[in-house]
């Protein structure tokens, strides 16, 4: 698009040069014309379905947002494509340059779009209905109807009155009408409805901009951040409180709001019923205790799988959940290391659960534990253990052990659930002589070479929270809606003009005339205008169905032949 | 307290299930030898033509409806629906209308059997795979039906048939699942809501397509007639102008255009109270949006001049194929936010 324009103007500058009658078109004569185009509804089209092709990469490639260690993982994995596919931003499609330019010039081209059809349809909104064509018969629908002679002498019926009433009935039925020539002996009446129709639709193209610029508000100045919770244990909300936090890039941590989270206990209940889904998950309650700042009262609230908490300007959401074993570690001194729940992190259905304890304090040497938990432990054919069903029936853990230096002393942040067991010693694993540690409730299993121990004390739950701060997100639902209302009414709403004409015939029949245009497509043009011509025969006691789509030259006849007679049997 | 699964009842509504499919076949096989039949009848009307000579086109255009193949099509082209798509004074069609009756009654059973499932594990029946495709399917004869009320669309019975036994068969031997309550994620009043509209709008778009196909189908043929070549492909005779499908799968893409607008809506309300976030491009979202997208152009082409017919035709093509992807390879390849749909 852009070349052809660059090559339009060079194009259209040579000439120019070349002939100096020729007005150049200039800098700005070239800005409007790119304008025209950027603004012309095929540019709006390609950019559309450009932006549709644009968004599949993002569900192809890990995507940085949603997965950063896996982007990590799959550019360590790929070392020849993955650093490209990383220059062309195709692991941040949806904050990539290219994906950006897409939606922006498709937005610039909306509201080019939008703004000069706006002002016409103002105009369109002030002035009255167009001028009636001078032969209503060429419209797409037309018909006649005739009012005998007796009966519009009877009624006191004029053309001028007819059109009167018609404009009325017009009126009623949700036409915007105009009167004209009501003086002359041709008086008709312009109607126009469904202005709605253009109406939804700037509703709708306006609403996508509001939409937009509520997603990029929200991106300014919301925030999330990830916080696990043990039961027991709370969670308050300042930085330091959340385990991971993403600040949008106007954030300020002065907006942080002091409130409180206790998790009391955390409730599951698995099916028990079903062979076919014996183990599934049926229902997470986690019974929490809020505290909306310190020295507020104390609140008891229940948080479940998608029914959020809302609290200080955010909303807490439950979005996992685990077991943490409580463990004691103590060292070669005899001194306690490291006590209390360790999160432990469910890699299936079963909870089959990652776990690694640290002890930097152990002394003389600080201590390591990597391995794993499981609730239900049984043993296989081969002496492997798994888990056999998410509920602790058996809680076991199967760890090694390590000792040396553990690497948290030089300050470099450290992830909890991975220990880099390169730089140290191995104790205890299948494969050594001591072999792995099994401990099951209440057990505690003693170290090789006095290394110290370790006790598997008991067992708890944790829950882990996602807290989520978006002030875009009110804007965003109004303008959806806002948007969907608007583009109901572009699709349905029929947007016709109508014309009647009237007159008289010499020997005294009133003659009504009418046409109808829509303007767009409208299938249902010609069953609009069969009812207003039953609207205007109801009201004036002739028969109608007389309507036509161009056919008015074998429908006329019968109309206009009608005699008194027909019409009363009609009537009755 | 939830009440127990009951899987007496689940499998009853499997053994409906097969039962519908089967009489599904049976009125796939009725409507295919409708095509059939009403094409010989063309074919001896056209040769007994020759032979007289001088028959006048018009007896010939009557013959399937009321002759309106306005559109700069020759007037000897006969259409077993015509392109009103009304229900004409044509000949009686003993083949489609069993063909109806019987997608009546397999609609009927299959209707049994989704409700049963729905009472069998005590909530909505479109919770899984299994359930979203025979649910799905499910809509789609339903709204096939009802718009036979409205217009005569028996011509592509056979394809959109020929669509729900392929979705049935998915169903059944691809993701077969027994009856079950659904896990925490799935328990919102938005499944409720997200899932109908968007298998409702699924379904709608379904039919567009199979019209899609024959409108381009159709618009090949009718150049080829205005070439002065010969007509090969004869059923299409059957098959109202390219112009009135266009026409008619235009006005069925806005009802399920603002039905998946809806989804898309109504999946961003849901996701936010699940997952925090009402938009988060996750592979599901992604696809949801290309597709809104591309029927988005869909609409557009249909105002663009030089993009109406035939290019707006293979833009509701594109768009159904996206949502068969994302149906399909999305739910079952992708990992995501969305992979617990129960596969
Ligand atoms: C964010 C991008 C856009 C989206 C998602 C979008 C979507 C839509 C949809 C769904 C419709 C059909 C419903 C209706 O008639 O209201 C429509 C119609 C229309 N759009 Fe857009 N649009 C976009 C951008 C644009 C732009 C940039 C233009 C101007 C060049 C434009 C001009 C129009 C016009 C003129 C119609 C009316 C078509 C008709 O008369 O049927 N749109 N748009």
């Amino acid at each position: 698009m852009k070349q052809d324009a660059a090559e339009g103007t060079e194009g259209r500058a040579a000439t120019a040069r070349a002939d100096v009658v020729l007005p150049s078109l200039g800098f700005f004569g070239t800005l409007r014309w790119a304008w025209t185009q950027l603004t012309s509804m095929r540019t709006a089209l390609f950019l559309l379905l450009l932006l549709a092709v644009a968004a599949v990469p993002g569900s192809l490639f890990p995507q940085r947002p949603a997965n950063p260690a896996v982007v990590t993982q799959y550019i360590q994995d790929n070392p020849d494509t993955g650093p490209v596919l990383d220059w062309f931003q195709l692991f941040d499609v949806y904050s990539s340059v290219w994906f950006s330019a897409i939606y922006l010039l498709l937005f610039i081209s909306l509201i080019g779009c939008v703004v000069p059809r706006a002002r016409a349809h103002f105009r369109a909104v002030r002035s009255t209905p167009p001028r009636t064509p001078k032969r209503l018969s060429r419209l797409p629908v037309h018909g006649t109807l005739e009012v005998p002679a007796e009966r519009a002498r009877a009624a006191g019926l004029t053309p001028s009155g007819a059109a009167e009433q018609a404009a009325v009935l017009l009126k009623k039925r949700g036409y915007r009408v105009d009167v004209r020539d009501a003086a002359t002996d041709r008086p008709s009446v312009g109607a126009e409805r469904g202005l709605a129709k253009e109406l939804g639709n700037l509703v709708f193209h306006t609403s996508l901009i509001g939409v937009l610029v509520s997603v990029a508000i929200g991106g300014l100045f919301g925030y999330n951040g990830q916080k696990v919770v043990v039961e027991g244990d709370s969670f308050v909300n300042t930085l330091i409180g959340y385990d991971s936090f993403n600040p949008g890039s106007n954030f300020s941590a002065n907006r942080l709001e002091p409130y409180s989270i206790t998790l009391d206990s955390f409730d599951v209940r698995f099916d028990r019923e079903q062979t076919s889904h014996y183990g599934q998950p049926l229902d997470f309650t986690a019974n929490i205790t809020t505290q909306d700042g310190p020295g507020a009262a104390e609140e008891q609230q229940v948080l479940k799988v998608n029914a959020p908490v809302t609290i200080g300007g955010t909303n807490v959401y439950l979005v996992g959940n685990g077991y943490a074993p409580m463990v004691t570690v103590r060292d070669g001194e005899g001194n306690i290391a490291s006590e209390g729940p360790v999160v432990s992190v469910p890699s299936d259905g079963l909870y089959t659960s990652l776990i690694v304890i640290k002890a930097p304090d152990a002394k003389p040497d600080q201590l390591g534990f990597v391995g794993f938990f499981l609730p239900t432990a049984f043993v296989d054919d081969e002496g492997v253990s798994f888990s056999r069903d998410p509920d602790p029936f058996n809680p076991q853990l199967n760890l090694n052990s390590y000792y040396g230096d553990l690497g948290l002393d030089d300050g470099t942040p450290e992830n909890v659930y991975v220990l880099d067991t390169e730089s140290l010693t191995e104790l205890n694993s299948r494969n050594n002589d001591d072999g792995g540690i099994v401990l099951g409730v209440g057990e505690t299993y003693d170290l090789p070479e006095g290394k110290g121990s370790v006790t598997f004390d008991g067992l708890r739950r944790y829950v882990a929270l996602d807290i989520h701060h978006d002030p875009g997100e009110v804007g965003a639902l109004v303008f959806s809606t806002s948007a969907l209302l608007g583009l109901t009414a572009s699709l349905f709403i029929g947007r016709r003009r109508l014309w009647v004409r009237t007159g008289e015939h010499p020997d005294g029949r009133i003659l009504v005339e009418y046409g109808l245009l829509a303007r767009g497509e409208d299938h249902r043009l010609s069953g609009e205008g069969e009812a207003v011509e039953k609207l205007l025969a109801d009201h004036w006691l002739v028969p109608s169905g007389t309507a036509g789509e161009n056919s008015v030259q074998e429908t006329v006849p019968t109309a206009a032949g009608t005699g008194d007679s027909r019409t009363m049997t009609k009537d009755n | 307290m939830p009440q127990p699964v009951n899987a007496e009842l689940g499998q009853i509504s499997e053994l409906f299930m097969l039962l519908a499919s089967i009489a599904y076949v049976v009125a796939l096989i009725f409507f295919v030898l409708d095509l059939v039949k009403s094409s010989t009848t063309i074919g001896t009307l056209e040769s007994g033509l020759a032979s007289g000579k001088a028959a006048p086109e018009r007896s010939l255009a009557g013959v399937g409806g009321r002759g309106g193949t306005a559109e700069s099509v020759p007037s000897s082209m006969p259409a077993t629906a015509d392109d009103s798509m009304d229900y004409g004074a044509g000949p009686r069609r003993g083949a489609a209308r069993i063909a109806v009756a019987l997608t009546v009654v397999a609609a009927i059973i299959h209707g049994s059997a989704v409700v049963t499932r729905g009472i069998a594990a005590h909530r909505v029946p479109w919770g899984n795979m299994y359930e979203f495709c025979t649910t799905g399917a499910f809509l789609v004869a339903a709204i096939f039906l009802i718009t036979l009320t409205r217009k005569d669309l028996r011509f592509v019975g056979s394809f959109v048939l020929g669509l729900v036994v392929v979705m049935l068969c998915a169903a059944t031997v691809g993701f077969p699942t027994p009856v079950a309550r659904l896990i925490p994620a799935l328990q919102s009043y938005w499944l409720i809501v997200h899932v109908s509209i968007a298998v409702a709008s699924s379904a709608l778009f379904t039919i567009t397509f199979a019209m899609s196909v024959l409108q381009l189908l159709q618009t090949s043929r009718e150049a080829k007639l205005l070439a002065g070549r010969t007509d090969t492909a004869r059923f299409l005779r059957l098959v109202p102008s390219a112009l009135s499908l266009e026409n008619l799968s235009y006005r069925l893409n806005a009802i399920a255009f603002v039905g998946w607008t809806f989804t898309l809506m109504a999946g961003a309300i849901w996701a936010e109270q699940a997952w925090g976030r009402y938009w988060g491009w996750d592979t599901k979202e992604v696809w949801t949006f290309v597709i809104w997208t591309v029927y988005a152009g869909y609409l557009h082409a249909r105002a663009t001049r030089g993009w109406t017919g035939t290019r707006a035709a293979w833009l509701s093509i594109v768009g159904y194929l996206c949502i068969v992807f994302n149906f399909t390879i999305v739910n079952i390849y992708f990992s995501g936010l969305h992979s617990y749909s129960g596969v």
